[in-house]
């Protein structure tokens, strides 16, 4: 087990790295001239040389990656304007239009991102897993139609809309901003509960889709006739023989959404003025502010691969027939 | 209808009988540990009324062995799920009657049903690799079923899984308890089933095709795993197969079923030594001959008949080699009675002599 999960960081950081060295190639390669986009119309050939210097475009590209890596690893020092910068491990790079180190950048962003997408998780996985449970206890009534209906039709919503109809009706909730968790718990809670309630209403759809068609299929083994014929009570039945299998596919899932959210959580982000992850790297997008681009490009292969582990991981506790050497 | 006279038979292992534990049957002396009468089970579907069970009638004293047999979809399953309960109220319609220990289950509430299911009557299931739920340990499965009519401890509870694992032939009882049914060989996994189903010490226990998944000199084992515990517990054995070579080795009586009725009900010396029905002839007919070439294997001809529209008359005549032999098969549906001296046995068939034609036309042909 161990050596497994050894054997798994092992490959997940060289998959990192690829990304990290592929992305290097693709955006610093590339046949644009970033240093001019950044430096903008009125460009003077100083500023130009100094910016080109700052991105290190006037290196070799394998220098290039070199330095990046020895920055990441042990920080470096940016030369702007005369001044020297420091930035510390692990250097991210240093982003010219907002004059801040990206691992800064990064550091702020982040948090908000993760509390969004892991507090609308927990809202989506209760409330979809549990509807998708009644519904395929109650397969065939007219209250499995209507939760099946009503969930195709949240789903057929664009997603902007069901944030639309969250704002537009739960204005009991707190005014949406981002107030750090370790401040104080509550204000950051009662910040995030209209994003949680979006994200959390939109994906509780698909999962009680997920979780109806997966515990229908349960419903129907043999191990749970056999336990029913035990004599335990039919909620013993459903939830802890039921559900305990039927979960399992549905992590698969969760994983994955889980990454797509957590490096796209763009629209939740920018709707209710959350600067997160996605907002920062559509601004870096949108100015060419390269070093950030690069830094949410790693971010997201760092979160993919993490996933992906985590999900593997969960699997072989979930699933005492996976046992891995 | 019913011939009760036919059916409460006399026991033949009184010293088993005798060791019977607070038997709730006590209270209905003279009626056998289970007892079905006019047994109707049909499903509604959107094609129409499934008539899975229908008319079914038959007795089981403690201590003894009964094995249900007929092709698939005759409705074995079906029936000995009604005797547990098993059947889903919502899709479900039973009629007649079902006693266990003296008990009525057709029509008890669901919440009484579970208290009795698993204590009462316990059963195991033909594939023990999907009826054990693989993601928890066999203790814990065990120790479940024992925990859901006891209100004991975990130890104690575990102290009771690892005497029973002990019991059904698990070498190294405590330490396989905690184990997964996928660590565990076929044969064991059906032994820790069978320790599962009598853990409450069920005086009645059912088992629907409990070797068919398993290797040939598995299966044996297993069969004589369940005498052994029968002789041990007293407990009353409903064995449901298709294979009548099990039937000759555990059973006292025989129900052959056919198109969700009993066809044929009798000891299993006199079901297999000399049947009754052209349809039990038709299985014997159809078993592969044990020892040489499989040559002389008959199947009956033609298919088992759709449970939405039964044949009109013997459901059995289309496939019916003598239907031509009497009128009435085609009309008339015979009842399940006596037809011969002996009172302990009946068949549902318009034949006058089918003694005779046994002897003359059937036993030459077999292997
Ligand atoms: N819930 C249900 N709804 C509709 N039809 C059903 C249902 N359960 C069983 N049946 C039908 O009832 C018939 C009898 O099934 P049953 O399982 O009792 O057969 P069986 O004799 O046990 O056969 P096998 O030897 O294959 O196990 C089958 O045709 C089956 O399709
Ligand atoms: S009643 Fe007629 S059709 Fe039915 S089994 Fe007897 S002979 Fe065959
Ligand atoms: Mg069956």
């Amino acid at each position: 087990m161990l050596i497994y999960i050894l054997r798994r960081i092992a490959s997940a950081v060289s998959v990192v790295i690829v990304t990290l060295v592929a992305s290097f190639g693709l955006f610093f390669v590339a046949p644009t001239d970033p240093a001019g986009t950044i430096c903008g119309q009125r460009c003077t050939p100083e500023r130009y040389a100094d910016i080109s210097a700052s991105l290190n475009l006037d290196e070799p590209v394998v220098q290039q990656v070199g330095d990046y890596l020895k920055g990441l690893a042990v920080g470096r020092t940016y030369h702007s304007g005369g001044a020297a910068i420091d930035c510390d491990a692990p250097c991210l790079g240093y982003s010219y239009t907002l004059g801040q180190p990206v691992t800064k950048l990064i550091g702020q962003a982040l948090p908000i991102t993760v509390s969004i997408v892991l507090g609308g998780a927990v809202v989506y996985l209760i409330i979809g897993i549990l509807a998708g449970v009644v519904a395929a206890r109650r397969r065939g009534t007219y209250l499995d139609r209507l939760m099946v209906g009503t969930s195709l039709g949240i789903n057929a919503v664009p997603y902007f809309v069901v944030a639309l109809l969250v704002s537009l009706y739960a204005t009991f909730l707190p005014h949406s901003a981002y107030h750090p968790l370790l401040e104080n718990p509550l204000t950051w809670a009662g910040g995030l509960l209209a994003a949680w309630l979006t994200l959390g209403l939109a994906n509780a759809a698909s999962y009680t889709r997920y979780s109806r068609a997966s515990m229908i299929e349960t419903l129907g083994e043999d191990y749970i006739r056999t336990a029913r014929a035990k004599g335990i009570s039919e909620r013993r039945v459903v939830y802890r023989h039921g559900l305990r299998a039927a979960i399992t596919p549905i992590a698969t899932i969760f994983g994955v959404d889980l990454a797509i959210q957590l490096t796209g959580a763009i629209f939740t982000e920018a709707m209710f003025g959350l600067p997160g992850l996605g907002v920062l790297t559509l601004r870096a997008f949108n100015q060419y502010d390269l070093p950030v681009l690069m830094a949410g490009v790693l971010v997201g292969s760092v979160v993919l691969v993490v996933m992906n582990l985590l999900v593997d991981i969960l699997y072989t506790i979930l699933d005492p027939r996976v046992r891995l050497g | 209808m019913t011939e009760p006279h036919l059916l409460s038979t006399p026991d033949r292992r009184p010293d088993t009988v005798s060791r019977t534990r607070r038997v709730a049957g006590d209270r209905t002396e003279g009626q056998s540990y289970l007892e079905v009468k006019d047994l109707t089970v049909t499903f509604p579907t959107a094609d129409g009324l499934v008539r899975a069970v229908q008319g079914l009638s038959y007795s089981l004293p403690l201590g003894r062995t009964l094995a249900v047999v007929g092709e698939s979809g005759s409705g074995k399953s079906v029936s000995s799920m009604a005797i547990m309960g098993l059947h889903d109220p919502r899709s479900t319609r039973m009629t007649g009657s079902i006693t266990v220990g003296g008990e009525e289950i057709v029509g008890m509430p669901p919440a009484e049903l579970r208290k009795r299911r698993g204590a009462n009557a316990a059963m195991i299931f033909q594939d023990p690799q999907s009826s054990l739920h693989p993601y928890f340990t066999v203790g814990d499965q065990i120790i479940e079923a024992y925990r859901a009519h006891h209100r004991v401890s975990k130890r104690v509870a575990r102290d009771r899984a690892v005497d029973m694992l002990g019991r059904v032939g698990i070498p190294n009882p405590r330490r396989r308890l905690d184990d997964y049914p996928h660590q565990f060989s076929g044969g064991m996994r059906q032994r820790a089933m069978i320790a599962m189903a009598l853990v409450n010490d069920p005086k009645l226990l059912i088992a629907d095709e409990p070797t068919t998944a398993l290797d040939v000199t598995v299966q044996a084992q297993i069969l004589d795993l369940i005498m052994e515990l029968q002789q041990d517990f007293g407990s009353a054995v409903l064995f449901i197969t298709h294979d009548l070579g099990v039937v000759a080795e555990i059973a006292d009586d025989v129900l052959v079923m056919y198109g969700g009725r009993g066809v044929e009900y009798g000891r299993a010396e006199s079901i297999l030594g000399q049947p009754l029905h052209p349809y039990t002839w038709g299985l014997l007919e159809s078993i592969p001959a044990v020892s040489g070439e499989p040559a002389r294997l008959h199947p009956i001809p033609g298919t088992p008949p759709s449970l939405l529209a039964l044949p009109s008359g013997c459901s059995f005549h289309p496939r019916c080699e003598f239907a031509g032999r009497v009128p009435g098969c085609t009309v008339d549906l015979p009842e399940l009675v006596s037809r011969t001296a002996d009172t302990t046995r009946a068949s549902r068939c318009h034949l006058t002599d089918p003694a005779g034609i046994f002897e003359t036309d059937i036993l030459p042909r077999l292997p």
